[in-house]
């Protein structure tokens, strides 16, 4: 994987871009984590945010002109969160001194002067004497904080600003009242040679007078570089209102000037560039996507005594109605990025590291192989971050290095070769033809499911359609490339395209939807329509059954997602079929049954919640075009059919129809083959398939039967056991319950089968399977 | 501690009709191999796992050593 790829990738998330409050004040105050103390109940918490960004915590909060509350995105579903208040609630029910910075060791300490005892200057105090600087202080007037003394909307109590300026005696800063620097005083050469670096924090008159030797505007006013507030002497630079006033005074902007302009001197002192890396200083709009209407409307909370603030419960209560701001739209949607608790940009790193390490564990190797690679996520992001073509990388890259761990994919990967092996795999024009028109490619799983349809479908084609319809069984290659085997899955292709080739490359119609996406995305020369297109093309023949009264629920497979044409004509043949219909939500945002990917095989708990996530959508039963759809969804006790169903069905109750299961999936598979063969081509298949079943007779309970299928062991495999058992003799009898217990290892796994005979056959008692070989490992 | 636990059930190889005792076993995987005690023909070597050791334990040193 390529480390820049991923980077890109990485980026494309935006979750961890910041809420647009934090975004739009100027020293990006945490305010989203702020209100996470707050409306847990833990104030002292919120205030321990605000000392950490509010150099003077307790005049801020009060004076502060709160730009966040502007962008607020709580202002789309009511009003803005009041945010200033909050902070003030936190000042005056949660204050505690020991929440304010320390002074840090400087590595070199320097000397800074500081003139201007404002809130620019004494931020710019405040950080560098943390930063473990010394710092003096030089003020004209008589006293810190002039101008805020006067503040009037509404007034500043004293005892506020008090509290305050302890922390510049706990940080030993010095500072010089009624000291002018400039003419009249003490002069600017002083401050130049006597200091290691200076701040100008002079309010927004002009300073020609003060005789500074400084490069002055037109105005009077020092040239101050907006980014660095570096001025045209290297180790001066100012800020405050004298760069951005003097029309409006704006007391956080003041605080920012201060704040980055001890940054730029920090910098200067630790020879590093004052320009790097400042993309985000200020205010910026935030990438974070909030999607708001998920959100019911609250007004503000407002507090019963308006001069004194929130109490603590009114701004819990003003905190809870932040959402708090976050994006996760592909979390929200999807069953396995959820199951990891976090989100792609992570998900992404952790995959990616998994990749890159050679010792050790591989923890991330099940994450990157349960995602159902349906791509819901990305149609749901604002950014379209393909987490699934990612995971299908990493798979890949595992399986290139010999790292792809063979539990996850073997039992879906032998089931793909059981398809695209002589037990299954056809390839024929209609019989008394020699050439074909059209191409039948029914699929494997509709196959394994409902193989009475497909014998009954492709009999309606080779009526219905002029030219010849041939007949291919077999198998897309989807599991192999679900696997990141992308060999495998190339050559199952190519067999299918040489077939294709053979048979004067025919127009291919396809019932399965996987199919379909297969042969659009990596065969995009294939003339392949979808059957339920054709059928609105050549009309249906007539249903064998009444359709059902209720009307059902539409699940369009994921992979049918971006298919509106398939997705159209479905809906088409219902209407025609006569069944009331309604859609799942949005059909362009459908979502996987937890077959996708091979998640059920690497991940069976995500997967089944996939499924119930999907069937909990609409009470009505559903009608869906895909076998393994329709299948999950009994096998989790939905009741859904088969288009099919109500078109060639004969049951009385589709909908109830339980899944097949693996076993039967191949041996329907097989019978399908071979009744094809002696039905339309007259044929008698050699030895597989219809007729008596395999030997020997299994009698097989359904308590062991689903223990079987959980446990991915066929009845061939328990066959097998059984057969090498009893023709070698090789088998041990427990003396207590005279059953007997054989293994075999027909190839990876070890099978184990519990057994007594009964009647003609065998009485299946347990069966379980390792991976782990006795004795030496077969070599590979 | 009351209540010893309950003898293993007695297993009778097949072929040889000789009661499986414990005995050194080797598993191998991934390259991987390993001595164990499991119950065993003391003739043919014929070896049985248990259930709760396919499903339980091997299972869970099959996944480590996939991971690595």
């Amino acid at each position: 994987m390529e480390r820049l790829r991923v980077q890109e990738l990485e980026a494309q998330c935006i979750e961890e871009a910041p809420p647009a409050c934090t975004a739009t004040c100027p020293i990006h105050l945490d305010a989203r984590g702020m209100m996470e103390f707050v409306r847990k109940g833990d104030i002292p918490g919120g205030f321990g945010i605000v000392a950490r960004f509010l150099p003077f915590p307790s005049i801020i909060s009060r004076i502060c002109d709160h730009p966040c509350e502007l962008l607020c995105k709580r202002a789309e579903a009511g009003e803005a969160v009041r945010i200033n208040d909050i902070e003030r609630a936190c000042v005056d029910h949660g204050y505690k001194a020991s929440a304010l910075p320390r002074a840090q060791r400087a590595q070199r300490k320097k000397h800074v002067a500081v003139v201007g005892a404002g809130l620019s200057g004494l931020t710019a105090a405040v950080d560098l004497a943390v930063k473990g600087h010394e710092v003096t202080v030089f003020e004209a007037k008589s006293r810190t904080f002039d101008r805020i003394r006067e503040w009037r909307r509404p007034p500043l109590p004293a005892s506020l600003i008090e509290t305050d300026l302890v922390q510049l005696g706990t940080l030993g800063i010095t500072v010089q009242t009624n000291t002018v620097v400039g003419a009249g005083g003490m002069s600017f050469r002083s401050l130049a040679d006597g200091f290691d670096a200076a701040y100008l924090g002079l309010g927004s008159r002009s300073v020609a007078d003060l005789a500074l030797d400084l490069e002055l505007d037109a105005e009077g006013r020092i040239v101050i570089d907006p980014l660095t507030f570096a001025t045209s002497h290297p180790q001066i630079f100012a800020g405050g209102c004298h760069r951005y006033g003097p029309a409006v005074y704006s007391p956080i902007t003041s605080v920012h000037d201060g704040r980055y302009a001890a940054m730029s001197i920090d910098r200067m002192f630790q020879g590093a560039s004052l320009s790097a890396n400042r993309e985000t200083q200020g205010p910026y709009p935030t990438r974070l996507y909030t999607k708001t209407s998920d959100y019911a409307p609250l007004p503000a909370v407002v507090p019963a005594d308006l001069h004194a603030g929130f109490t603590a419960a009114e701004a819990v209560a003003e905190a809870t109605r932040c959402f708090p701001c976050h994006c996760l739209e592909c979390v929200k949607v999807c069953d396995f990025l959820a199951h990891h608790g976090s989100y792609p940009k992570r998900y992404i790193r952790e995959i990616y590291n998994n990749d890159c390490i050679v010792m050790g564990a591989h923890k991330a190797n099940r994450m990157a192989n349960t995602c159902s690679l349906c791509g819901l996520c990305s149609a749901v992001c604002p950014e379209h971050l393909p987490m699934g073509d990612f995971c299908l990388e990493a798979r890949q890259s595992m399986v290139l290095r010999g790292k792809m761990q063979p539990s996850f994919h073997d039992f879906a990967l032998r089931d793909m070769a059981f398809s695209t092996g002589d037990a299954f795999a056809l390839a024929r024009h209609q019989p008394g033809t020699t050439s074909s028109a059209a191409l039948f490619f029914p699929g494997c799983q509709l196959s394994a499911s409902s193989s009475d349809h497909v014998a009954a479908a492709y009999a309606y084609l080779r009526q219905r359609l002029p030219g010849g319809v041939g007949l291919m069984l077999g198998c897309c290659g989807a599991p192999a490339h679900w696997g990141g085997e992308e060999g495998l899955f190339r050559s199952a292709l190519q067999s299918l395209e040489d077939e294709w080739e053979r048979m004067g490359r025919p127009k291919i119609i396809t019932a399965c939807s996987s199919c379909y996406r297969v042969f659009k995305d990596h065969r995009p020369d294939f003339p392949v329509t979808s059957l339920w297109t054709l059928f609105e093309e050549i009309g249906l023949p007539p249903a064998r059954k009444a359709p059902p009264s209720g009307p059902l629920a539409i699940h369009d497979p994921c992979t049918t997602r971006d298919e509106a044409d398939v997705q159209r004509s479905v809906r088409a043949l219902l209407d025609r079929i006569g069944v009331a219909s309604q859609d799942i939500g949005d059909p362009g945002l459908t979502s996987c049954c937890g077959f996708g990917g091979l998640m059920s095989f690497v991940n069976p708990d995500v997967a089944d919640k996939t499924i119930d996530r999907r069937a909990r959508e609409s009470d009505a039963d559903y009608v869906t075009y895909c076998a393994m759809c329709r299948d999950n969804f009994a096998r989790r006790g939905k009741r859904a059919l088969h288009v099919l169903d109500l078109v060639f069905g004969t049951e009385d109750d589709p909908a109830a129809r339980e899944d097949p299961g693996f076993s039967s999936r191949q041996e329907n598979r097989a019978r399908l083959k071979a009744r094809l063969l002696r039905e339309v081509w007259g044929e008698i298949p050699a030895d597989e398939g219809e007729g008596p079943s395999p030997l020997p007779r299994l009698f097989i309970d359904p308590g062991v039967r689903a223990l079987a299928e959980k446990r991915l062991i066929l009845e061939s495999d328990m066959r097998g056991v059984i057969r090498h058992a009893e023709t070698s003799g090789v088998k041990i009898l427990n003396r207590e319950t005279g059953h007997f217990v054989a293994s075999h290892q027909p190839a990876a796994v070890t099978y184990w089968v519990e057994y007594s005979p009964r009647g003609e056959g065998f009485a299946v008692h347990n069966v379980y399977s390792h991976r782990m070989s006795l004795g030496k490992e077969p070599s590979s | 501690m009351s209540g010893e636990k309950a003898p293993p059930p007695r297993l009778i190889c097949g072929k040889c009709d000789q009661e499986l005792s414990m005995g050194k076993v080797t598993l191998a995987y991934m390259g991987n191999s390993f001595e164990v005690e499991l119950l065993r023909c003391p003739q043919c070597h014929l070896v049985f796992v248990p259930e709760e050791l396919a499903t339980g334990k091997m299972q869970q040193v099959e996944l480590a050593l996939e991971e690595k």
